[in-house]
């Protein structure tokens, strides 16, 4: 999925320095990983790969992953000094040289329950790649849904359904499976906010794991 | 509602409308956004609210960035211009000075506008904020020249990706320049045609620039090479108001800056590996940073 960059987009984010890959987009990916996430985080941590882990110290990287861990937006002055208090989060780094991986990459483990692959694509632009082991590519740029569930005939059909019972409508669909009647994974892109009556229907459907409604991040 | 792609089909709407680019721009952009002209002029008043905050938080500074790269030459040049005033007048001053606060605030973690990238951060502002005082520009004019600016980076996006990884320098500070030549001519009065041939001389003119920042941090070179390129976008908008035309056509300019950003080696592409990053002084600085850090 190609998505352009908007006018607003270019003069865009007011955000906390020095680099919109380094630091904005490492906010951002802590904030989508904790929409993700969706409960109460008690422990993290981030294991940062090549350019983010080189020069991740002096951007400010390990700040401003935290910081939207924390919920912090990407122009929060209190990133700078985001470890000066305890806000009751345990964290850790690692930083590991894998020319296998993306420059900008990183993985974040919260709570020992659930893993997320990002990367920061360039000016302040994320993507959650990977959730558990299933592959996705979660822009931040629509309020979305996204679901892991077992792969069985009708469940994506349910799933629409319900979406466009609502009047809602589907900006783009993403589906992965492990295999043939495993799990499966699947991220829909909605035009318009994300309803929780919604994403609780869904989180009933049988054979669903878990469901996460994504906000869209600021711009 | 057209979404304008290149600046031929930009100036084809304009004209086939009787649009300025901004009143095009800001059309598409609200269709896009799914909110009201209004209320997307407020959001881009925002932003140049939080320029101005942002200059001046950098000229008050002199903290020194987390690295110690950057920092406290933004209040070097004040005082060396209240002693002796610039050759090119007080614009030029100004100017120069807050480039380099933006950029300085950028590197010592204070908030800016990426505009359209963090390092590239005090080149747009620079101009913009210089004429809004000096010319005493209305607040509605600021909102229709930052529009302009950014209708021009998002029409080079489209065929170049905004970041020193993808295209060096070229593409970020760059692309600053041309966006910030576009507002000027705007500013200045000059028609939709001046307005595009600023930018794209201004771009055509730092062809091949790359991005090569000493310990892979946005601070050497990134932090002084904004007020430089503020300046090139005054050449490029005095260049372009006078009707000096670039032979080769905009989008063939920005065809070539994603050819060359293509052809420019991963070395000098924000990885560090080679350039400024790679000199001797440059690695001496790396290995300092290690034990620092």
């Amino acid at each position: 999925m190609t998505e352009k960059k908007t006018l607003l987009d270019v003069i865009s984010p007011i955000m906390v320095g020095p680099s919109s890959s380094h630091t904005a987009g490492a906010v951002r990916i802590g904030l989508m990983a904790r929409e993700i996430f969706n409960g109460e985080i008690k422990k993290v941590h981030f294991r940062l790969y090549n350019s983010f882990a080189s020069t991740g110290k002096g951007h400010g990287t390990d700040k401003a992953l935290f910081a939207g861990i924390l919920g912090w937006n990407v122009d929060d002055t209190r990133i700078k000094n985001v470890f000066d208090k305890n806000y009751g989060i345990e964290y850790e780094y690692e930083f590991i040289e894998d020319t296998n991986k993306p420059p900008n990459a990183v993985r974040i483990t919260i709570n020992d329950e659930m893993v997320i692959r990002a990367e920061s694509v360039g000016s302040g632009e994320v993507a959650v790649t990977n959730i558990n082991g299933f592959n996705v590519r979660i822009t931040g740029h629509y309020n979305s849904i996204l679901m892991i569930y077992q792969d069985l005939p009708g469940v994506i059909s349910k799933v629409t359904d319900l979406i466009q019972r609502r009047g809602v409508n589907i900006a783009s669909l993403f589906c992965d499976r492990d295999i043939k009647g495993g799990k499966a994974s699947m991220y829909i892109a909605l035009d318009s906010e994300i309803d929780p009556e919604l994403v609780n229907n869904i989180k009933n459907i049988e054979c669903v794991y878990f469901t996460a409604g994504i906000r869209k991040l600021k711009s | 509602m057209i979404i304008t792609e290149t600046f031929e089909e930009l100036l084809f709407e304009c004209s086939k409308n009787d649009f300025c680019i901004y009143e095009q721009a800001q059309a598409e952009e609200a269709f896009e956004q799914d909110i009201s002209v209004d209320r997307l002029r407020d959001i881009v008043y925002r932003n140049i609210k939080t320029m101005k905050d942002c200059i001046a938080n950098g000229i008050k500074s002199e903290e020194i960035s987390i690295s110690g790269l950057s920092g406290g030459d933004c209040k070097k040049l004040q005082i060396y211009f209240e002693n002796t005033p610039s050759l090119f007048g007080s614009f030029f001053e100004k100017m120069t000075i807050y480039a380099l606060a933006s950029a300085e605030e950028n590197a010592r973690m204070g908030r800016i506008v990426a505009c359209p990238t963090a390092g590239s951060c005090g080149i747009v502002p620079a101009i913009l904020v210089t004429l809004a005082e000096g010319k005493n520009i209305s607040q509605d004019i600021q909102i229709n020249g930052l529009i302009t600016a950014g209708k021009i980076g998002q029409v080079i996006s489209n065929k170049v990706r905004l970041a020193g990884a993808a295209a060096g320098c070229q593409a970020e500070c760059g692309v600053a320049s041309g966006m910030a030549a576009g507002l000027l001519t705007y500013f200045r009065g000059g028609c939709n045609e001046k307005i595009i041939n600023a930018a794209i001389l201004a771009i055509k003119n730092i062809l091949g620039l790359t991005c090569d920042p000493v310990c892979g941090l946005v601070e050497v070179p990134c932090v002084k090479r904004n007020p430089f390129l503020a300046i090139h976008a005054v050449t490029a908008s005095e260049l372009a108001l006078a009707g000096i035309e670039s032979k080769i056509p905009p989008d063939e300019v920005i065809d070539v800056l994603a050819r060359t950003g293509n052809l420019m080696s991963p070395v000098l592409k924000e990885t560090s590996q080679g350039g400024l990053a790679k000199t001797k002084t440059g690695i001496e600085l790396e290995k300092l940073l290690e034990n620092k850090l």
